[in-house]
């Protein structure tokens, strides 16, 4: 059987209602479970932008991403290892305050992994984390061992990508010249 | 009133007239609640626009693929909401699969209702979202203009395919100035991708190396209109080709290169050639599961060069050494220009073996038997010769498609409309009667079988109406005849279900007022045959054939492509 890694795929598409739908039933066809999903304003006028990560095989992955440009209004999709992009996610967590009474456990924890402390009560401490996968799934776990934890979110990861060439903006010019010609010979 | 304010009419009106403005002349459609007011509109342009009421939304989807496959143009069909829509869903992701230009109007409630399960409700954008190539809720009749232009470009671009407006009552109703537009082009959806010469290149090199070279042509030439840059292509440097079953008719049967059908139930020359060629060259096809068998043996030997429009089929299956991304009518030439002029004269001859072993195996067994019920293969060649060649064949599916595309000859292009992808049952008798409207200058020959037949028989109502010149062949065996050859083969005979309890066909055909005449005298046949193409209009000919014929040779299921069996 083909191992499966850890892929991250940035799609960029127009800002049309129902391309979340269509993106997600490549995913689905495949019987791929999609780890995380952000979908967000790009810096391109109109222009939206998923950050998708997903476990699967490379055999996959080509299928997947190829079907997913094949989308009318879907831009350009392309995936990434980790090397080419910067990538980061946001965590926050919910802990109960009585486990730490009369400890500097949380405080230790908290300046470890360079934290954010959202709100205090005598009930309960909000800490908000921005960090690498790795980083935020390690604080849950820190945080779930001492059975303190009460709610937990992460964003999904999102990312911009390590070139200095920007594709998508590239490809979008190439495509103007396109319809610059078109119109000039209609 | 302003004088300058322009006149504002119905957006049932404006979908009519942005109907007529892309070349829509021809809908075949079904009316309904939901689709009322354009019904209204279309009263006023019956002059322009030629309605054929189907007798089922399915018929209507299937006509307008065969008016699509036929005429080279997009197909239309119009129906109401809710179950009329559902109805379209085989058709539509029979064209998705084949690649079939055509335009689905759709009723839908108004926008207010919409999420309340209101009477004829259903989602109908996101059902077809998956088997579609562009879906869209119209919500307001100021869109339907910009709409419908770019469905039609959609529908007919790159690599073509269904689109799918659904259109709202309050659209339908609403009134709106009407802006005529037209859509040439989609920022997002490359149709016609930049060709990198260096792969034009690499490929020509590839074929002026090549000493065994074997082309593989599907429907992709069809579609891009590109039968003489492939007739150039193949000739320059005398390439033997194999058709897939969507590209038969791409040069005529009669060419010296055309070696008949790839696949399953193709020719053997062209299975055994595959993986003996030493450069295979595949321009507009997928190497579908059916034309490759077990892909894992296929062609392993040879250098892949695939041409094809749609960048996502390249590499799917078949890996390709050279890929060559871009329309074929234009890639094929770019190569063509590089080619030397060669011959093969030695690798074509090889092929001739093969053409004997099959001809004495199968072919000569099929066509002239000595004695015993008609075979199938007889009665399509009968046609074929008859109508020396030039009919556009239809077929249903199952064993009477793989025995029409084998044993039917081709002069024309455009001439085969059979449901390649999806293998619909019940695709046939619509599908003729939209080619029978594309074409009135062809015959229509359909063949179906008894099971297929009657999946979509109530249009025989279409065909008494519209006086459809449809010549239908039926090649009745009382069974579920492809199925029963899988009992047969690969179930130790165990018939479940296949046969079938037949009624009085001709009784039906003639309810409907469709001359008709069953033969199963084999002295008969050539009779019938001339009756049914002399006869004005509609005909069903029946012809009883042998009940346990099998289609030979073929690749066993998941078998290799060079491993054919030649009877059973």
């Amino acid at each position: 059987m083909e191992t499966e890694s850890l892929y991250t795929i940035i799609v960029h598409s127009e800002n049309f209602a129902g391309i979340l739908n269509q993106v997600a039933a490549v995913f689905t066809r495949l019987q791929v479970n999609i780890e995380s999903l952000n979908v967000s304003a790009s810096s391109l006028p109109n222009v939206h932008k998923f950050t998708i990560c997903c476990r699967t095989t490379e055999k996959n992955i080509d299928k997947i991403i190829k079907q997913i440009v094949k989308k009318l209004d879907v831009i350009s999709a392309a995936c990434y290892t980790d090397r080419d992009i910067f990538s980061s996610e946001i965590a926050m967590y919910k802990i109960s305050t009585h486990v730490f009474d009369g400890s500097d456990d949380l405080n230790v924890i908290l300046r470890k992994y360079n934290t954010r402390v959202v709100e205090v009560t005598s009930d309960y401490i909000v800490v908000e984390l921005a960090g690498s996968s790795d980083e935020i799934t390690a604080l849950r776990d820190e945080f779930q061992n001492l059975g303190c934890i009460r709610q937990f979110v992460r964003s999904g990861k999102i990312a911009v990508t390590a070139s200095n060439i920007e594709k998508v903006s590239e490809w979008l010019d190439r495509r103007e010249k396109v319809r610059t010609e078109r119109s000039r010979i209609l | 009133m302003d004088m300058e304010e322009k006149e504002k009419i119905s957006g049932s009106e404006i979908l009519i007239r942005s109907l007529i403005r892309e070349g829509a002349d021809t809908i075949f459609g079904y009316p309904g609640g939901a689709i009322m007011p354009v019904y209204d509109a279309l009263m006023n342009h019956t002059d322009s626009i030629d309605h054929i009421l189907v007798r089922h939304e399915q018929g209507a989807t299937h006509a307008a693929q065969g008016y699509a496959r036929a005429s080279g143009k997009v197909g239309v069909c119009m129906v109401t909401g809710g179950p009329g829509a559902t109805n379209t869903i085989t058709g539509i992701a029979d064209a998705m699969l084949d690649s079939t230009p055509i335009v689905v109007i759709a009723g839908q409630i108004t926008t207010d209702l919409i999420g309340t399960d209101a009477f004829q409700e259903v989602d109908f954008t996101c059902v077809t979202q998956p088997i579609s190539k562009w879906t869209y809720q119209i919500g307001s009749a100021e869109e339907i203009s910009r709409v419908v232009a770019r469905a039609f470009f959609v529908a007919k671009s790159g690599r073509p395919g269904p689109v799918v407006l659904s259109v709202t009552k309050n659209a339908q109703v609403g009134m709106a100035e009407y802006v005529p537009e037209k859509v040439e082009f989609i920022r997002s959806y490359d149709d016609d991708p930049e060709i990198d010469m260096s792969a034009i290149e690499e490929a020509a090199e590839a074929i002026n190396n090549a000493k065994r070279p074997f082309v593989l042509a599907g429907q992709g030439i069809e579609i891009g209109e590109a039968q003489e840059e492939f007739r150039n292509f193949v000739e320059k440097a005398d390439l033997p080709f194999g058709c897939t079953l969507l590209g038969l008719s791409v040069l005529p049967s009669s060419h010296p290169l055309n070696k008949g059908m790839l696949g399953m139930h193709g020719n053997l020359c062209n299975n055994v050639k595959t993986n003996e060629c030493d450069v295979l060259i595949a321009v507009g096809m997928r190497f579908d599961d059916r034309v490759t068998g077990d892909v894992s043996t296929y062609a392993r030997q040879a250098k892949i060069i695939h041409l094809d429009i749609d960048a996502s089929e390249i590499g799917k299956n078949v890996k390709a050494d050279i890929p060559v991304l871009g329309n074929c009518r234009k890639t094929l030439k770019l190569i063509s220009d590089r080619l030397n002029p060669a011959k093969h004269t030695e690798w074509t001859a090889s092929f001739e073996p093969y053409v004997r072993e099959e001809y004495e195996k199968v072919i000569d067994k099929e066509l002239h038997p000595a004695s015993g019920p008609l075979n199938m293969g007889e009665v399509v060649n009968a046609v074929s010769e008859a109508s020396g060649h030039k009919a556009i064949l239809v077929t249903d599916v199952g064993q009477n498609q793989m025995m029409a595309s084998r044993y039917f000859k081709y002069e024309e292009k455009r001439s085969i409309i059979t449901s390649g992808g999806m293998g619909t049952m019940g695709f046939g008798l619509p599908a003729a009667i939209g080619a029978a409207f594309a074409r009135p200058d062809r015959t229509v020959c359909m063949f179906t079988g008894d099971g297929g037949l009657q999946m979509t028989i109530q249009e025989f109502g279409t065909i008494m109406e519209r006086k459809v010149p449809v010549k239908i062949i039926l090649l009745n065996n009382n069974y579920l005849g492809n199925v029963r050859q899988w009992q047969e083969l690969f179930f130790h005979r165990r018939y479940s279900f296949t046969r079938l309890d037949n009624p009085d066909f001709q009784v039906i055909a003639s309810a409907y007022g469709i001359p008709s005449r069953r033969v199963a005298d084999r002295a008969e046949l050539q009779d019938a045959v001339r009756e049914m193409l002399e006869t004005d209009g509609p005909f069903f000919l029946e012809a009883c054939v042998a009940e346990e014929g099998n289609v030979m040779p073929m690749i066993p299921p998941g078998g290799s492509v060079d491993n054919m069996i030649m009877e059973c």
